[in-house]
């Protein structure tokens, strides 16, 4: 490695220096750093509230904290996590940063707006964490009412503003990233030679742009109805509160796509990379993000089998939940069919993509329990359908993040980051996880409500399980914060492309240069071909 | 501390969810170990030997592409269609059933038998006998959970929701509230008493045998003077109730609606909302008069209002018919 | 269209190539913006449906409480500005500077008259004490309760289109600024286009929510 010159060269870390460089910056790569950053904040506060409701949960009468304190402890756990980490999570961090440098662009189609978002969303933060410090609030991640607009006395304005500005965060970005993909490619990077991360996030994008809007208008009538009580969720007024219900499910199951579509993307890149073959099907697992993303918008319904709503929905919404299914089958099949035949590498993003791929077999199909009208109607509201979802939200999307940050971590800075401590928490977290969360399905079939400070004794046992399980999980997730913080000083020197990957982000300097590239490339061939990036082709197997 | 794996079966329901439970927990377990099986066979087959290898490509296969999505959704569809007939099942209440009374409020369930008993956070209900609630909230959303029943229904304030079950196996068992409610959400459970037939008759005859349920709603609509406009002869100024419940009723804007529960309680709450053909809209609202309790009490006196094909029948209802 | 190189280098932004790429992208990018803002009139919309098929009497008569002749007479504005706002968007493109603020101006005046008008409407709500709330009063069966449900929504309504012209107002006199700094020209006019394009689609959605809140029931009266 010429070391030397590297470190002369002039890289997007190196083009500015101070505070106002950063916060003043148009650069994709910088501004997703400032969203690393900020989402690792909010991450670890989201982190500590689920510390404490496991804590709490050892013992099943509550003496801990108040039922006050732990309802409060278990909303702004889903507040923080849902919309300050994982839907920022991949798409303003890797997304950011990744998304102009494979198609070949210098930069997204509007940096300023792209500022803007990450303003919005420490904004947005600002405004939760006010609402925390100055006394919490307690309705749940859902905001249902009327118990959110007519019963809670906790801050639920100044958290609901913030999640409402935070929201046209996330409708900024989704608006940058498809104009970018649609206008920002550069020569011969064809729609069908996009990587697959790029699709799934345009697919991604889609959601944000199509349905954040209608959360907000949804939190405009919440913050209406709070403020002056005028009756359109209150049904003393002749307000419909289960209407609530529907604009909410309507944004926040689309929402749950947000989160997994990119993570699926970043799959995709491991597994192709590390198998160091173009991925099985590659139309099919373009497509089947888009499908996902328009099927999304289908199924909220399924949300509401018990809430009085017509047998008829119910069966609608039911029969269409099935449909998201098959995309969703669809990429995990096409993934490990890219396997057979590679050459298959075990580096930590590789381990982590074995991790998603089967903690979101279990998700997956755990989903279709939910969607079953006769088992939902049992497995609703119980830890049942909270271990299936942190299986899609934690196992899925948060294995994704963290495999695509170890991938994408030389390109980044340049640097390596540890590679046995970093197998090390892959496998942690990976045990870890499915200790805390497999035995809440257990739990949730036996009936154990969610939500529920003070719980009957014979659930205790599980519930000690999972505390014992999120303990192993939580020194998981620190030892990435200390070790990726070791690398930027003393990791290996990373070199352009480490890891012989196909990507145009591969093809520049680690880290990037401002413009990204000195000499804008021109595409010729599809994605993930590994000719002329390693030696002669060999037969394996 | 007692431990178990499995809920106890004590519904008509319980095992049929059950039995599609381990359908979709086989299905389940099959696509797990396939494709965790996929991955590691591969893994080790397959691992990298050397830095510089280079796998041949293969770009996919549209008959397996095929095969992979039509056997799930096909699965798929087999699990919709059957849990679907679960839940309609689950949904629709036999005529026969007994009818209880729930309204829900922070943080207790009151119950009403037609008998006249209350309780409260309690419901003792016979073994074999199909128990039909119609439940209503008097402030936020609840949710009645009986996980040994796999039953559970949002229970909304400013309408009546229903659910059923027949009770298979006496014992007592968990009622929880599973719509978080607010500060005392996990508190807000109590007991499902299921007992012998002779041991609910002697429950039911025991205790304090206030009035019935109906005694008490006529009561309300004497105290409330309601018999003044709704005569019993069809000569006042509203329609006589009498074989009212379960009917269909014309309204003034020619539609038609079948008088159940929900009608009668949105007829005394916001009487303006639905005008019977005929009539104008003349009666005040009775809301903040009288509570959920009492609403529900007038239904059960207005369902005790049989059929009484001697008076003339009000204009509106349908033709006479016994009920 | 001839292009002058060097206003096209003034304007054109470092991540684009071409000042056509760019002009493309702020399109595109206006165009999806406009669909978020279908999506979040849409969600009130929705509220709208679901309300008025369940109190349909209650919100013909709330209905009929509104001044449909101002309603219309505020629309014909808005369709006016809307007109002038076309024009505004062609002087650009022929690059006629005092043509283009003379537009913008007239625009913007007749976006505050359509405001002004609107603020007249609802101090008359104020004064017939139609305004949700514990002072609400409105004469007939039912209409003291769930009336206010129809005003909640016009008021939801009404305002955030409202808001939506105030942001307009402020677009307008940015362009205005701009034009009188002389930034706009033949060759690079994609502001006042896009402003433009906001400022129809503000205007679509007054056509949506007049019949809506004004003219539900007035066939056959």
């Amino acid at each position: 490695m010429t070391t030397a010159v590297a470190e002369e060269r002039e890289t997007y870390l190196n083009a500015g220096h101070g505070v106002k460089s950063w916060l003043l910056t148009k650069d994709h790569k910088r501004i997703g750093l400032l969203y690393l950053f900020t989402i690792t904040f909010f991450f670890f506060i989201g982190g500590v509230f689920a510390t404490l409701i496991r804590l709490e949960l050892l013992s099943p009468h509550g003496n801990l904290v108040s039922s006050e304190t732990y309802n409060k402890l278990f909303t702004m756990h889903g507040v923080v996590m849902v919309f300050f980490f994982l839907i920022p999570s991949i798409p303003a961090t890797l997304g950011n940063f990744f998304l102009p440098l494979m198609i070949g662009a210098r930069d997204l189609a509007f940096p300023r707006i792209n500022l803007l978002s990450w303003y919005l969303l420490v904004i947005g933060g600002l405004f939760a964490i006010f609402a925390m410090v100055a006394g919490g609030v307690d309705t749940g991640w859902t905001f249902y009412t009327p118990y959110s607009t007519s019963y809670s006395n906790t801050w639920v304005i100044a958290t609901a503003l913030g999640i409402f500005v935070a929201g046209f965060s996330s409708i900024l970005t989704g608006l940058n990233f498809i104009v970018t993909v649609h206008r920002m490619r550069c020569p011969g990077m064809t729609w069908f030679r996009m990587p697959l991360f790029v699709w799934a996030h345009y697919a991604t994008a889609l959601i944000q742009v199509l349905g954040t809007p209608v959360l907000a208008v949804t939190l405009v009538l919440v913050l209406c109805e709070r403020m002056f009580h005028i009756g359109i969720f209150d049904p003393a007024l002749g307000g419909d509160p289960v209407l609530f219900q529907h604009l909410f499910w309507f944004y926040s199951h689309p929402a749950v796509y947000i989160m997994i579509l990119p993570a699926m993307g970043v799959i995709s890149e491991l597994v192709s990379t590390f198998s160091r073959k173009a991925i099985f099907g590659y139309g099919f697992v373009a497509f089947s993000s888009v499908a996902i993303a328009v099927l999304g918008f289908l199924v909220w319904g399924h949300h509401l089998f018990v809430s009085g709503q017509s047998l008829f929905a119910g069966m609608v919404f039911s029969f269409l939940s099935y449909f998201v299914a098959i995309p969703s089958a669809i990429k995990v099949f096409n993934w490990t069919a890219t396997l057979y035949k590679g050459s298959i590498s075990y580096a930590t993003p590789m381990l982590y993509a074995f991790g998603f791929i089967g903690l979101f077999t279990i998700g997956g199909l755990t989903g279709l329990f939910v969607a079953c009208l006769g088992i939902d109607v049992h497995v609703t509201d119980t830890y049942f359908v909270v271990a299936h979802f942190h299986y899609i939200m934690v196992g899925g999307a948060i294995m994704g993040y963290l495999g695509g940050l170890h991938y994408w971590w030389p390109k980044i800075t340049g640097r390596m980051y540890p590679e046995g401590w970093a197998k090390l928490s892959a496998l942690v977290i990976f045990l870890g996880f499915n200790l805390t969360f497999f035995p809440q399905f257990m739990l949730g079939y036996l009936g154990m409500p969610r939500r529920y400070h003070v719980y009957p004794d014979e659930f205790q046992v599980l519930h000690v399980l999972s505390t014992a399980g999120a303990s192993v999980l939580a020194v998981g997730y620190l030892m990435p914060l200390i070790y990726f913080m070791w690398s930027l000083k003393y990791g290996a020197i990373a070199g352009r492309n480490p890891w012989k990957a196909t990507g145009l982000e591969w093809q520049t300097d680690s880290p990037p240069p401002v413009h990204n590239f000195d000499e804008i490339p021109i595409v010729t061939r599809e994605a993930y071909d590994y000719s002329g990036t390693v030696g002669q082709e060999v037969q394996v197997g | 501390m007692s431990f178990r794996l499995f809920p106890v079966e004590a519904s008509s329901i319980s095992a049929e969810v059950d039995q599609l439970l381990f359908f979709l927990l086989a299905v389940a377990a099959f696509f797990t170990v396939v494709i965790f099986a996929a991955i590691l066979f591969f893994a080790i087959r397959y691992r990298r030997r050397s830095d510089n290898e280079l796998p041949r490509p293969i770009h996919g296969s549209i008959p397996l592409e095929i095969v992979w999505s039509v056997i799930p959704f096909g699965l798929s569809m087999v699990m919709f269609t059957w849990g679907a007939s679960v839940f309609f099942r689950e949904r629709r209440p036999p005529d026969n059933a007994l009818p209880i009374y729930v309204v829900a409020k922070q943080w207790m369930w009151k119950l009403q038998h037609p008998e006249g008993q209350r309780e409260i956070n309690e419901l003792h209900i016979p073994v074999g006998r199909p128990v039909k609630l119609t439940m209503t909230s008097e402030d936020v959303i609840h949710s009645f959970f009986v996980p040994a029943f796999r039953t559970k229904q949002d229970v909304v304030p400013g309408r009546y929701t229903t659910t059923w079950f027949t009770a298979i196996k006496p014992g007592k068992y968990h009622l929880f509230c599973a719509e978080y409610c607010g500060n005392n959400h996990s508190g807000m459970g109590g007991w499902i008493y299921v007992m012998e037939p002779q041991d609910y008759e002697a429950w039911l005859s025991g205790g304090t045998p206030g009035a019935t349920l109906a005694e008490n709603g006529q009561k309300l609509f004497e105290n409330l003077a309601c018999a003044n406009c709704h005569k019993s002869d069809g000569t006042g100024r509203c329609p006589d109730l009498t074989g009212l419940f379960g009917k269909d009723v014309k309204l003034a804007d020619g539609s038609t609606v079948k008088a159940d529960e929900g009608y009668i309680r949105e007829s005394i709450l916001r009487p303006e909302a639905k005008i019977v053909a005929g009539y104008q809209p003349s009666m005040p609202t009775f809301q903040g008069l009288v509570t959920e309790e009492g609403v529900l009490q007038l239904i059960e006196y207005v369902k005790s209002l049989g059929p009484n094909p001697g008076a003339g029948q009000a204009e509106g209802l349908a033709a006479p018919g016994s009920r | 269209m001839v292009s002058e190189p060097h206003v096209e280098s003034l304007a054109l932004r470092e991540q684009f190539n071409s000042a056509e790429q760019q002009k493309d992208a702020s399109s595109l990018g206006m165009w999806v913006f406009l669909i978020t803002e279908v999506m979040f009139f849409g969600g009130a919309f929705a509220a709208y449906t679901v309300y008025r098929s369940i109190y349909p009497g209650v919100f013909g008569a709330a209905s009929r409480t509104l001044n449909t002749t101002i309603g219309a007479l505020n629309t014909a504005v808005l369709l006016c500005s809307s007109f002038t706002m076309v024009l505004a968007v062609r002087a650009g493109q022929l690059g006629r500077r005092k043509q283009i603020m003379a537009f913008l101006v007239l625009t913007l005046i007749l976006g505050m008259v359509f405001l002004g008008v609107k603020g007249y409407e609802w101090n008359e709500k104020y004064v017939e004490h139609h305004i949700p709330g514990p002072s609400f009063q409105m004469e007939g069966p039912g209409l003291q309760d769930h009336a206010q449900l129809f005003f909640s929504l016009y008021f939801a309504m009404t305002g955030l289109h409202a808001m939506h012209m105030l942001v307009g107002a402020g677009l307008l006199s940015w362009l205005l600024y701009q034009t009188w700094r002389g930034k706009f020209s033949a060759a690079y006019y994609t502001p006042i286009d896009m402003v433009g394009l906001y400022w129809h689609f503000v205007d679509i959605i007054w056509i949506f929510l007049f019949p809506l809140l004004y003219l539900i029931d007035r066939h056959g009266h």
